[in-house]
């Protein structure tokens, strides 16, 4: 997929093979036997659009039971397909997502079938899913920013939580949500340079010195909310908020118009920086000299590119990035900053990033999978369904682990990551 | 298990000179400077090159500085009084005094020990009374220490342990239950549900140690998933009638442990030094031998020192990583039982507070050495002992104690940024060194 893959293809391991066709497989039988044996009798329902919306699309019944028996079905097939052939690459990550899409699904009807509340919101699931995505994604942008050049960056929650902070004062202060975002994304790049300044000049353990940063980000936050922001919240906390956009023409589309093109401006910013991140590192000339920092300093400095530099850039840069991500927590959606308002997505956008094996598309896939949660613990705690919604929002965690302990197969960071670079 | 014992009769004498190389205060992996006798000259040395202890010490001064800094500048009335700098210089500057002497000698008085509380004590006060604060700064360093030894143990093991508050819900967990569902005469259920605490942190400990050493996983993101992971399971136990929660409860909240598993308190009006404390110095006596006089310490060392020749030396890496992340987590197990048994408030979804991850800065300012925990844990057990009753008297959020023990770590991270401040001469040496740094690969 990138030009750092290793040339000589690896055999596979026959023990992850047959340890991913298994775990198609169990997933299968959880379909089967969990929620189509526990279905409630009726059809589950999917209303396709938002309640007054137009145009109307009809909601979709299905029967409960016999939904999850199908996909239950589809999944111990891709199992067995795993464990009989040996899949390309694309395969396999196909099969990933087939199985993970039936299981969902079923999850889905299981939980709405035989219920008295109403259809499941699909539209309103998937909004959901992609607006909880926002500081992740930004947040893992961020992180993969700093590594791609060789420093790890653990404070990503210190810098979305800075901007959250300066976001929603500065936006209160000056009456102007733009100069909150700008606010924000400028101190998110502050904590960034102070990561870089003790990790590259000083050359403190970059993990210790995300982790200090996070704490000094979290008390100083709480310390001036507490102090200045909470007792004079009209002038410092006042609450101001992007207006939604919505994209002429596309955002009119059934289904796909709500989800993709009718939120505010953020959600474009993310679309924006995915595809810009995407590109300049792996299609641009500038990409290829941050990646041979990450990769092999040595080799980056004999042919002249400049590798602190480099590096500063690129960590400072992440932080502002990952400022915009703080500072759509509060100007984005909430308005309003609160203590300890990014509870821990810098923590999760981590994840996420090395989920996404540090790639920018990899980073928003896994960063999506968290965000769906999210969001689907809140529509399943709407329909009542009697699971507690902490062992749903447990399930995310759980399949982090899965994937980093290796059913997707072993996650490499760039070489040089969290090394510290001193000239010979 | 055949290759350990081979590796023993070589490891023994190694085992010992690591010990003294490493006893000698600088911690620095090259060997520090020789430690001299604390001669004038040596004194001054020490200051002027920036030893280890004053490295310390004025990184506590530049923390302290910032926090006054933070204190002054979002104080109302120091503010109003420097608007008029022009008019009423002396104003400005004696109203910013009295802003940052109130809050510190607050802090100071809230921690170390009170002046007024010794005049009294001279006019028929009560004399246990001078010890007070000093009781206060024993009973919240107690966790820290215990967590901070946690994180210490996988750091000389060269693993990062960001997961002490998962496992110290795993301890917590257990200890809760067993105090609350289990029927024992007084001393004894005391020590199971201790003993019970040390399994349940230890269980989650092992988790990530054998998927790391099975997978090659890394640990951060192990233990960061595992935090979340424990965080979600403690509300659900809490909140589900017949698991956790208390009877007759709708709030997420155990029920109260019996009497019986308690820790005791040793003297003084409460919050007394309570046995918690006790069981943290001997946790950092145990640790202390575990990593510089047994096999398995010097084993730990190794594989923190290189896992590559740790392996060629015929030790068990693996093996290593297990363990090691097996007593980290028992030792933030230990953290938990002196706040399930040692308050009488039961166990809530909130009860973790933030001692995972002071653990990590304690750890980091202990420089991963078990007596250098604990004089780190007591000097943030101080600072957050101080700072409730600096907020108390002052109105001064107690957060800034949380910044000021941040700076501190970061400052002494970066002896060169010491240096450079205070122009101290360079060292031959690298001076303290941190932890070093691996990557996620490491």
């Amino acid at each position: 997929m990138t030009t750092l893959t290793a040339p000589v293809r690896v055999p596979v391991s026959i023990s992850r093979r047959y340890l991913a066709a298994g775990t198609f497989i169990l997933l299968g039988l959880i379909d089967i036997l969990v929620f189509g044996f526990f279905a409630h009798r009726g059809d589950a329902r999917f209303a396709l659009s938002l309640p007054g919306a137009t145009p109307r699309l009809p909601v979709i019944h299905v029967p409960g039971a016999l939904m999850s028996y199908v996909l239950g079905a589809i999944s111990i097939g891709v199992g067995i397909l795993r464990a009989a052939v040996d899949l390309p690459r694309w395969g396999k990550r196909l099969s990933i997502a087939v199985v993970l899409l039936c299981f969902l699904l079923s999850l889905l009807a299981w939980a709405d079938a035989g219920n008295s509340v109403g259809p499941l919101q699909v539209i309103d699931l998937l909004q959901g899913t992609l607006t909880a995505s926002i500081p992740l994604v930004l947040g893992a942008l961020a992180g993969l920013l700093g590594e791609r050049a060789g420093v790890i960056n653990i404070a990503i929650e210190g810098q979305l939580l800075t901007g959250a902070f300066v976001a929603a004062a500065v936006a209160s202060v000056t009456g102007g949500v733009w100069l909150g975002l700008i606010g924000g994304s400028l101190a998110g790049g502050l904590v960034g340079a102070v990561l870089a300044i003790f990790a590259i000049m000083f050359l403190v353990d970059q993990i210790i010195v995300g982790v200090v940063l996070n704490v000094i980000a979290l008390g100083l936050t709480n310390y001036l909310y507490d102090r200045v922001m909470a007792p004079y919240a009209n002038t410092f906390n006042a609450g101001n908020t992007f207006a939604t956009i919505k994209i002429p023409v596309l955002g009119n589309l059934p289904i796909i118009g709500p989800i993709f093109f009718d939120a505010n401006i953020f959600l474009y910013i993310t679309y924006a920086l995915i595809l810009v991140i995407q590109i300049a590192l792996f299609r641009t000339r500038w990409g290829l000299r941050v990646r041979a920092v990450g990769e092999h300093p040595v080799a980056a400095d004999t042919v002249g590119i400049r590798v602190l530099w480099n590096r500063y850039r690129n960590v400072i840069l992440g932080g502002m990035v990952a400022g915009i991500g703080g500072a759509y927590l509060t100007v984005g959606s909430v308005g309003f900053f609160t203590s300890d308002i990014s509870s821990g997505f810098g923590y999760i956008a981590l994840a996420a990033m090395i989920f996404g094996r540090w790639t920018p598309l990899g980073a928003v896939a896994a960063a999506l999978l968290f965000g769906f949660s999210f969001q689907l613990q809140t529509e399943l705690s709407i329909l009542r369904v009697p699971v507690s919604s902490f062992i749903l929002l447990m399930a995310p965690y759980i399949a982090t682990i899965i994937a980093v302990a290796g059913l997707v197969g072993r996650v490499r960071p760039p070489a040089a990551d969290g090394k510290p670079y001193v000239k010979a | 298990m055949t290759d350990q014992h081979e590796a023993e009769p070589s490891a023994e004498p190694g085992a010992a000179t690591a010990a003294t190389a490493t006893a000698d205060g600088t911690g620095a992996p090259a060997g520090g400077p020789p430690r001299g006798r604390l001669t004038g000259s040596a004194i001054i040395r020490a200051v002027t090159e920036g030893q280890t202890a004053v490295i310390v010490i004025l990184a506590f001064f530049v923390a302290l500085v910032i926090g006054a800094v933070l204190i002054v500048a979002s104080d109302p009335v120091v503010l109003r009084a420097w608007a008029s700098f022009g008019y009423a210089p002396g104003t400005a500057l004696s109203a910013t005094w009295t802003s940052v002497s109130a809050a510190y000698s607050a802090l100071f008085e809230g921690s170390i020990f009170s002046p007024a509380t010794i005049s009294a004590a001279f006019h028929g006060g009560s004399i246990a009374a001078i010890f007070y604060p000093l009781s206060l700064t024993a009973f919240e360093a107690t966790p820290l220490i215990l967590t901070g030894l946690s994180v210490a143990v996988a750091f000389r093991a060269g693993m990062f342990n960001i997961g002490a508050a998962g496992q110290w819900i795993g301890g917590a967990v257990v200890a809760t239950w067993l105090g609350y569902a289990v029927n024992l005469p007084v001393v004894l259920h005391a020590v199971v549900c201790i003993i019970g605490a040390f399994v349940g942190g230890a269980v989650i400990g092992w988790i990530v140690g054998v998927v790391k050493a099975r997978t090659g996983a890394h640990e951060v993101i192990l233990t960061i998933m595992l935090n979340y992971i424990m965080y979600n399971l403690l509300s659900f136990l809490l909140t589900s009638q017949n698991l956790m929660q208390a009877p007759k409860q709708t709030n997420a909240v155990a029920p109260g442990i019996a009497s019986s598993a308690m820790l005791p308190h040793v003297g003084g009006p409460p919050p007394q030094v309570g046995v918690g404390f006790l069981i943290a110095v001997a946790a950092a006596a145990a640790t202390a031998w575990l990593l510089s006089r047994s096999t398995l310490g010097f084993q730990f060392r190794t594989v923190g020192a290189s896992p590559s020749a740790a392996r060629s030396a015929g030790i068990s890496v693996e093996r290593v990583w297990i363990l090691a992340f097996l007593i980290a987590g028992g030792l933030a197990g230990l953290s938990a039982t002196t706040i399930v048994q040692g308050q009488t408030a039961p166990l809530t979804t909130t009860s973790y507070g933030t001692y995972g991850f002071d653990g990590i800065t304690v750890a980091l300012l202990g420089r991963a050495r078990p007596w250098g925990v604990v004089l780190a844990g007591l000097l943030f057990g101080a600072l957050d002992a101080g700072g409730t009753v600096m907020e108390a008297a002052t109105g001064v959020p107690s957060d800034v104690v949380n910044v000021i023990e941040a700076l501190i770590v970061l400052l002494v991270a970066a002896p060169p940024l010491i240096r450079l401040l205070f122009r101290l001469r360079r060292t031959g040496g690298t001076g303290p060194q941190a932890i070093a740094s691996k990557g996620w690969s490491g």
